[in-house]
Parts: C-alpha cells; structure tokens; sequence
C-alpha cells in the first residue's frame, strides 16, 4: 500500500526507490552491481517466504481446515532449510568477495589526465600511482579540502590550494580522500561516488574516487551526528576537466595568497597600534 | 460470533483456591511494598507502556519536524535531544525492560513456581528502573542529552555536550543498567531452580528459553556498557582520557565497548518476542509447535553469535578490511538461526487450524514485518553496500522493522495472549483487531519508504532538508503514517484500559492453551498454585485435559484434537 502511495505520489523521486545511488565512479557503481544482486536474491526469498506464511494463514483457518495435524517436527526439513539458508549466504559471500576488489582497488587514472601533486600513505594506490590526494577534514559544521596534500599539516607551509564545502576535482582522474577530523566523528558520504567513511579525530581514513563525468555535480552531507547543525553539513564535488581543474587551482591559489597577504598588511598595521595579535 | 466464543464451551478445569490475606489494607501500600512477581511484573508493564507513549510522542514530533523541507518548527538542537531520548526510551525504558515485565509475570507461572527466586530483589530492580526513568526525564527540565542514544564521544564529552542532560543519560545508563542485572540474574536463578516436577530441560516453555538467553545475555553485555558510561563519566569529570583523541585516548574504543554491549541488546530486545511468538502459533494453531529443540538451539546460537558481531556497527569506522569481512560472515551467520525460526513458525502454521483471534494477527503481522526486517540486515551485512546504507534512513527502516514491526509486534500479541490471565477479563476483539490493521497499515507506511529515502542518500539524525534533494515525498509519506500507527497503537491501550472494567469474564483458560500459566485462575492468586501437576511434556495443560476426558468419559476423537478446534456455526448455536 505504501508503495502503491508512493508510486501514485512521487514519481520524480523513483529513480532511487529500489537501488543505491551510483553513477559519478566505478567504485560507486560495483556497490550498485552488488546491491542489486543481493537486491535480486532477497526479492525472490521475501517472495518464497511471505507467500509461504500468506498461503498458511488463508489456506489453513478454523473455518477451512477445522483438524489441525499433530506435527511435531521433522528432522530432514529442519535440516534443508538450515542448509537452504546457508547455501543463500555462501552465494552472497562469494559475490561480495568477487565484487570487492573493484569497490576498494583504486584504478589507473584515464591516461589523458595530467599528473597533479600525489602522496602516499597505506591510503589506496592505483597501479600507475597516478592520482590526485586531497586532505578532508571535518569540523562542525563544514568540511576542508586541502588539495595535493596527505594531511601532513603542511598546508601553509606548502602554501597548497584549500577550499571548503565545494570539492573541485578533474574528470578521469584518480581521486584519494584522506578523511580527518579536528573535534567530533563526521562521516564524509558523497552517495554518487561511493560509500561512507567516518572521520574520526585522531584517525585517517581513506577512500577514493575517479569521477568520469566532467561538468557533474554531486550532493553529499556528513552521516555522522556531529551537533546541532548536523543537518547542515553538507559536501559539494564539482567535476571538472583537466584543463579547467588546472585553471581552477591556479585561480584559487592566487585568490589565498591575495587573502593572506591583505591578512598579513591588516595584522601588521594592528601591531603597529599596540593591538594584541592571536597567532594562528 | 466471535472468535473467543468457544472459551465458553464446558471443559473440567482445575482449579486453585485464595488462601492469602492482604497484609495490609491501603491498596497502594500494598502495591509499593509488594514483592508478588505478579504485581511487580504489572507494574513493569504499566510503566514500560508509559515510557513507550512518551517515546512515541517524541517520535511524532520528529515526525512532524521531517514532514516538509525547511521546516522550523523543532530546532536542531531540540531535535538532536529528541532523537536522543527517543532512542534511549524506547531501548533502556520499554523494549527491554517490558520483557523483563513479561518475565516476571509469567516465568514463575509458566514453570510451576509460587514467585521468583529472589522476590525482594525483583522489586529492587523494578524500582531501579524506575528510578532510571525519573533521572532521565527530569532533564527535561534542564536540558536534556543531546548527543544520541549512542553518545559517541567527542560528541558526548564535556567539550562539545557541557550540559548535566549527558550526565543524566550516564546515570540512566547506571540504573536501568542495574536493574536489568539484578533481573537477569534473578530470571536465571528461578528458570534453574525453580521448575515444577518432571519439567526437564526439554519441557520447558520457548517463552522461557528465550527468557533465559536474554538473562545470559545481559549478564554478558550489560558490564560492558556498564564500563563504557563510566569511562565516559570520569572523562567527563575527573580528568580522564579514555576516549580523548587530543591526549591518546580513542572514540574508537567507545564505539567499540558501546557496540559489543549493543548488539547483543538488539537480541535483548527480540528474543523475549521470538519467545511469545513461539507460545502464541502453535495455541491459535491448535497444533504443537514445529521444531521444538531447533527453536529452542536456534536462540541459544543466535544468542552465541550476538556476541561476535557489534562491529557491524563499525564498518565505516578505521578498522581494517579483513576485520570487516569477519564480521561480515558473523553476520551472515546470524541470518541462519533466525531463518530457521521463521521456518519453523511457518510450518507451525502449516497444517493448522487457524483461530483467528487478534493475538494471532499480531503474530502473524510480526512474522511479515520481520522477515522484510531480516531481509534489509542481510544488505547491511554485506559491509561494501554497507558503505552506502549505513547511519542512512536505510538503516532506520531496517531497525524499525525489526524492533517496532518486530518487537512491538510481538509485545502486542503476547498482550493480547496474556491480557485474561493478567486482569481475568477478555480484551475486546473487535477493537484489537481494528488496531492491529490500522497499525501495521501505518507502520508499514511509516517505515517503508524510509529504505528508499535512504538509497535516496538521507542521513539519519538531520533535523531538516532541501527541497531539491527529492527527499520530500517520501517524507511527508512517512509522516501521514506514523500518525496512523500511533492512532493504531493507542486504539490497543485504549482496549487494555477500557476492557480492564467492561470485558468479558475469562475463566482461568479462555484460549484453551498449552503452559501451565492456564492451570491457576485468572488473575492467579498471590501463591500461584495450590498443587502443582507433574510435567510430562512440553504442553501440560494439554496433557492435563486429556487426562480429565479420559477420567469423564468424554470421546477422544482424532486424537481430541477437535477440541482444539473453533466450534462449528452449528454447534455454537446450541451452547
């Protein structure tokens, strides 16, 4: 009934009725694969086994059976359905472990990308070790990107290119998060490009992606209740092309330096008139 | 004709007789002072169905909040406290400790004993949980906790939740945590001891089998949190670090300590309803359960496996691949004993002759909402989709489905069963059964679209949400439904406290069952049993009427199974 409600009401919102969002990375779109076929088995078994109970209660009433048989059991069924059951969950193992590889391997970036800053922890590496790393961290209530950075804490050292809120990353190219938090557990989840990973202060961890359509732009928001503006976490990946995401982080640099520099003017003349300053 | 209408048909009983004086005559005093497991049992289960209305209403209001996008009505930080102590009240204040009230109600009765072991220390734990209760609630008047029901630190440390509402909720964590020791304990020591002659381990009731585990299982999960909340509190402080990830602590051994205590609390919170269940089928069938050993061994390996897989709770946490695949197949593993038990109702059903009474609706409703609510775990096992259906409203479904459309479910038909027993008088069918439609109509409406809202990507626990994310249908279909379950829900108290007055006179066995509860009166008097039958199957009462036929002379057909069986229109006419 409440599917008959909803196919009457919503039919812009259908798209992801029955299956896991996936479409903007491979990783993204194995999950699907293996959603969908556990999705397949367990409609069959919710079939079998609710038709089974609907039969029981219909067929076998006071009114239509009024002798009930005095069984007690019977040992070759109690073991088929143990093994029935057993056999469904070895199928589902072996699928998930063929799937595997392809959701947590990173692949070779497409080789028309170009080479952007890399670094490597245990984080995932594609063969080629061509990749673009970028540094999340989680806070309340907003995530920073650090791009070409392993959160070594280098940024302003290195003078790297930041963002927050809105990821920029290049088409084709073979994307690592190393997700961190500075205060309480976020989970960074962007549903197109994969699955969920917490951000946990005092850990890294790591996930990957490889957007293959540039001009996309994917909603995410933090899974993890982190306070009261939860809600208000949310995460933007914007796909570029290599040329553009080139052109972008050149711009943006520029933009943090401009910033930095009329920060530092402003923080100079503030000592100057005695005022205190609040070291970084 | 109603469906209870064969209750009245002349069948010798045995009967037990008064012999108590009351030790004092102030109604009250005497239910304050009490350490009668009946009146104890009742008042766990008027104060758990009390927590539960309060939970409920918070859900509503969530409900309310989530209706439309931007909705300003509830803030995000008097949301973040509504989760909370819905969370919190549902699973400290009614899920578990309304099994305890079950419990204590019907273990003495069922295994022929005149109380439990330790009657002072049953009373103890009632109060406790009480106690927990009123701690909880008062920081209403505060400033309630605000950091959900699993308190992950940082979130929950003095830093980031500087409020006494967290320190509440430790506190509740404390008592409700003792009382439901002390319970277990008590329920273990009484099944051991305590059972009437002749009944073996292999006699025993499945309500009380499952009783059992849920007590081995809170001895074995309960000092794990117990632990947990007090690292949290000195934390908080006195200086600690347990869980400081700024000074070598970790939130991962939190998340660690506070699941391998929260698994096994889900299988606190079912096993107890697979054990109503289990008394239900096979009364409403009129025909012995199917697979006695194989219900009885499946509770106690889903029992063993409980506690091998909280880390499914972890699969998006730092924790390395092979880890996860572990508790992958633990997982999985847990499916196989809990197919079985559904088989094994099924085929009770099978072959049966179905009295359709709303204790059975209920039943029957829950085996159909639990199967969907073990069909979603199988997803969330597989930690890859886990990825992308955890901490979403994917997982909110699935938990609904097998706590509210599971447990609830069966909280429902075990009190439509024992409602006779517990007040001497019938509940009103008709109503029961408008409410069981009215309610599973809601819940389902309520719950199911909450799966696609989460492969939609809704986390949980956001107090509001845009327009453009395609979430709003889904919502507002969610919304409409949760009112219909709760007017579903409160359409059956409504019928517990009106039929308490103006039911119906049951007699001490209406259903015609098979536990020795239905040996004594109804209600049964404060010492139970004046004599106590000797136990020669797992069904006495059965045993018990056949033998009074036999003595009577009454004609064993089929067996005398068409005793079992709903009069005839005929028939029914004639008495």
């Amino acid at each position: 009934m409440a599917i008959g409600a909803s196919l009457v009401l919503a039919p812009e919102a259908l798209a992801n009725c029955c299956t896991v969002k996936a479409g903007g990375s491979p990783n993204a779109n194995s999950i699907k694969t293996l959603y969908e076929i556990i999705f397949g088995i367990a409609v069959l078994v919710f079939l079998i086994v609710e038709g089974a109970l609907l039969y029981a209660v219909f067929r076998f009433r006071a009114s239509k059976h009024p002798v009930a048989d005095q069984i007690h059991g019977n040992t070759r069924l109690e073991i088929s359905w143990t093994v029935g059951a057993a056999v469904i969950l070895v199928v589902l193992t072996v699928v998930t472990f063929i799937k595997l590889p392809s959701i947590i391997d990173a692949p070779n970036s497409n080789a028309n990308a170009d080479e952007v800053l890399s670094a490597s922890l245990t984080a995932p590496n594609p063969p080629n070790g061509h990749k673009l790393t970028i540094c999340v961290l989680g806070r309340q209530f907003i995530w920073r990107y650090t791009y070409g950075n392993d959160c070594n804490k280098q940024y302003f050292n290195d003078r790297l290119p930041y963002s927050f809120q809105e990821m920029y990353v290049p088409a084709g190219e073979t994307v690592d998060l190393l997700i961190q938090s500075s205060d309480v557990i976020h989970a960074w989840w962007v549903p197109s490009l994969g699955g969920k990973v917490d951000a946990v202060p005092g850990y890294t961890t790591y996930t990957w992606f490889k957007a293959l359509k540039a001009g996309a732009l994917y909603h995410g928001q933090c899974a993890q209740l982190c306070g009261r503006q939860h809600a208000f976490m949310t995460a933007l990946v914007k796909v570029l092309t290599p040329t553009q995401y080139t052109a972008w982080i050149k711009n943006q640099t520029t933009l943090i330096e401009e910033q930095n520099d009329q920060v530092a003017t402003l923080r100079r003349n503030l000592a100057q008139q005695g005022e205190p300053t609040e070291s970084f | 004709m109603g469906t209870t209408d064969y209750a009245l048909r002349p069948v010798p009983q045995v009967l037990t007789h008064e012999i108590h004086q009351p030790r004092t005559t102030k109604k009250w005093l005497d239910w304050v002072m009490t350490t009668d497991h009946k009146k104890i049992g009742i008042m766990y289960l008027v104060l758990t169905f009390v927590f539960f209305m309060m939970g409920g209403v918070e859900a509503l209001l969530m409900r309310t909040q989530l209706s439309v996008p931007n909705n300003t009505l509830i803030s995000g930080e008097h949301y973040n406290e509504l989760l909370t102590l819905h969370g919190t009240t549902m699973v400290f204040l009614f899920v578990v400790p309304v099994m305890a009230g079950f419990g204590n109600y019907f273990v003495p009765l069922m295994i022929g004993a005149r109380d439990m072991a330790f009657p002072r220390l049953n009373a103890l734990s009632f109060w406790l949980l009480l106690a927990g209760g009123i701690v909880f609630y008062a920081s209403l008047l505060w400033h309630p906790p605000e950091a959900g029901w699993w308190s992950y630190p940082p979130l929950s440390s003095k830093q980031y939740s500087p409020s006494g509402g967290q320190d509440a909720w430790i506190f509740l964590i404390h008592l409700t945590g003792i009382s439901s020791l002390v319970g277990a304990i008590n329920f273990y020591v009484t099944i051991v001891n305590m059972r009437a002659p002749g009944m073996s381990w292999g006699r025993i009731p499945l309500f009380i089998w499952t009783i059992l585990i849920y007590s081995v299982l809170l001895i074995i999960a309960l000092p794990a949190v117990g632990a947990a909340v007090t690292m949290l509190l000195t934390d908080r402080h006195f200086g600690t670090h347990w869980f400081d990830p700024t000074d070598h602590g970790s939130p991962v051994l939190w998340e660690n300590l506070f699941w391998f205590f929260g698994h096994p609390e889900v299988y606190i919170m079912i096993l107890p309803g697979f054990g109503m269940i289990s008394e239900v089928l096979p009364v409403f069938s009129r025909k012995p359960i199917f697979g006695y050993k194989a219900i009885a061994a499946s509770t106690i390996v889903i029992a063993f496996l409980a506690t091998l897989v909280w880390a499914h709770h972890l699969f998006t946490a730092p924790i390395p691949i092979v880890v996860l695949a572990f508790f992958m197949l633990s997982s999985f593993l847990i499916g196989i004993p809990t197919g079985v038990k559904i088989f094994n109702w099924i085929a009770t059903l099978w072959r049966g002759s179905l009295v359709m009474t709303t204790s059975l609706y209920w039943a029957i409703g829950f085996i159909g909402i639990f199967i969907i609510g073990g069909i979603t775990g199988i997803f969330l096992a597989v930690f890859p989709v886990d990825w992308q259906l955890n901490d979403s409203y994917f997982v909110v479904a699935h938990f609904h489905y097998v706590l509210m459309g599971g447990a609830v479910f069966a909280i429902m038909a075990g009190t439509y069963y024992w409602y006779p027993k517990m007040t001497g008088r019938m509940a009103s069918e008709r109503l029961g059964k408008a409410s069981f439609w009215v309610t599973f109509i809601g819940f389902n409406m309520t719950f199911f679209v909450q799966h696609a809202l989460g492969l939609s990507g809704m986390p949980r626990r956001i107090y509001t949400y845009q327009p453009d994310q395609g979430w709003s249908t889904y919502n507002l279909i969610s919304s409409i439904g949760s009112y219909i379950l709760a007017a579903g829900i409160i359409m059956s108290c409504w019928n517990f406290l009106w039929s308490f007055k103006h039911g119906k006179i049951s007699g001490p066995d209406p259903w015609k069952a098979n536990t020795l509860e239905w040996f004594t009166t109804s209600p049964p008097p404060p010492n139970n049993f004046d004599t106590i039958p000797r136990i020669r199957s797992v069904e006495p009462m059965r045993d018990i009427r056949r033998e009074i036929e036999i003595q009577t002379g009454v004609m064993q057909k089929n067996g005398g199974t068409e005793q079992f069986s709903r009069p005839q229109p005929v028939a029914a006419e004639h008495s």
